[in-house]
């Protein structure tokens, strides 16, 4: 259960009006390295994984979620008023032909999103290595988001949810240590 | 600060260039090795910034702040604060 905070955890503010950008964030969105697949994958990979990180997967997982409202918003911000020639001029014609401006789960080339871009292998090693590769993975969409983008206030919340995938990665690969760690191991040499 | 830390957060290389490749060389490629790659198990007592500053740049931990920007760009690299 969860309790919610009617407030995104880092202001979004966009300062231009540039539907194409909205495009680009739609691989953070309904990508395989976006914020939906990284919620979702650690929301489930918990049930399995062993009882000292599973906080570490819910907590990530939740935050994922605040993550996921932000893209949502920004997307929401570059496109709620462009007109429909607007967003064919942002390569959005398709995306306007099927849901007018409302948001769906596809990534940056209009694929939508499937669960097939995400893991359960059961085993704690596997399963945290993927979660490491995922936060990196996040990291550089980040990155090549924010090339793309010439619009500073975006750039700011940009630059902040990429700071949380360097924290995240962290906190994974601190994960492996605590899972692998022998210290409390009776050893004779 | 960063200077002080053992390590760059930024690598960059020079891909090879033939005179035969359409494009102009684009010269230095720049990757990211940002600081969660060097630490390890987080140690102890640790410089932290201050809460409002903290809920700004989205860690506590100054040693796991990375400002990124388009290394690209002319200009670029540059922290605004």
């Amino acid at each position: 259960m969860w309790t919610y905070e009617k407030k995104l955890q880092y202001p979004v503010k966009v300062s231009t009006c540039n539907p194409t950008l909205a495009k680009y964030l739609m691989e953070q969105y309904g990508g395989a390295d976006g914020e939906l697949a990284a919620a979702l994958r650690y929301m489930n990979q918990r049930y399995t994984i062993p009882g000292k990180v599973i906080g570490l997967l819910n907590d990530i997982a939740t935050e994922e979620f605040a993550h996921l409202e932000m893209i949502a918003t920004m997307i929401y911000k570059l496109t709620k008023d462009a007109t429909p020639q607007q967003l064919r001029d942002a390569g959005l014609a398709e995306h306007y032909v099927s849901h007018d401006s409302a948001l769906f789960y596809n990534n940056a080339a209009g694929v939508p999103f499937t669960a097939a871009y995400i893991q359960a292998k059961g085993d704690p090693i596997a399963d945290l290595y993927e979660d490491i590769a995922a936060e990196e993975k996040a990291r550089a969409t980040y990155q090549w988001i924010i090339d793309m983008s010439d619009d500073p206030d975006l750039n700011d919340s940009l630059r902040f949810l990429r700071e949380r995938e360097v924290v995240h990665s962290q906190r994974f690969r601190e994960a492996v240590e605590i899972l692998k760690d022998e210290r409390d191991q009776k050893k004779v040499f | 600060m960063k200077s002080q830390q053992p390590f760059t957060s930024a690598k960059s290389y020079v891909p090879p260039h033939s005179p035969f490749d359409p494009c102009p060389p684009i010269g230095r490629k720049y990757y990211s090795t940002p600081p969660n790659l060097y630490l390890g198990f987080q140690p102890s007592d640790l410089p932290q910034f201050s809460p409002a500053d903290a809920l700004r740049k989205g860690t506590l931990w100054k040693v796991f702040y990375d400002y990124y920007d388009n290394p690209y760009r002319k200009g670029a690299g540059k922290s605004r604060d």
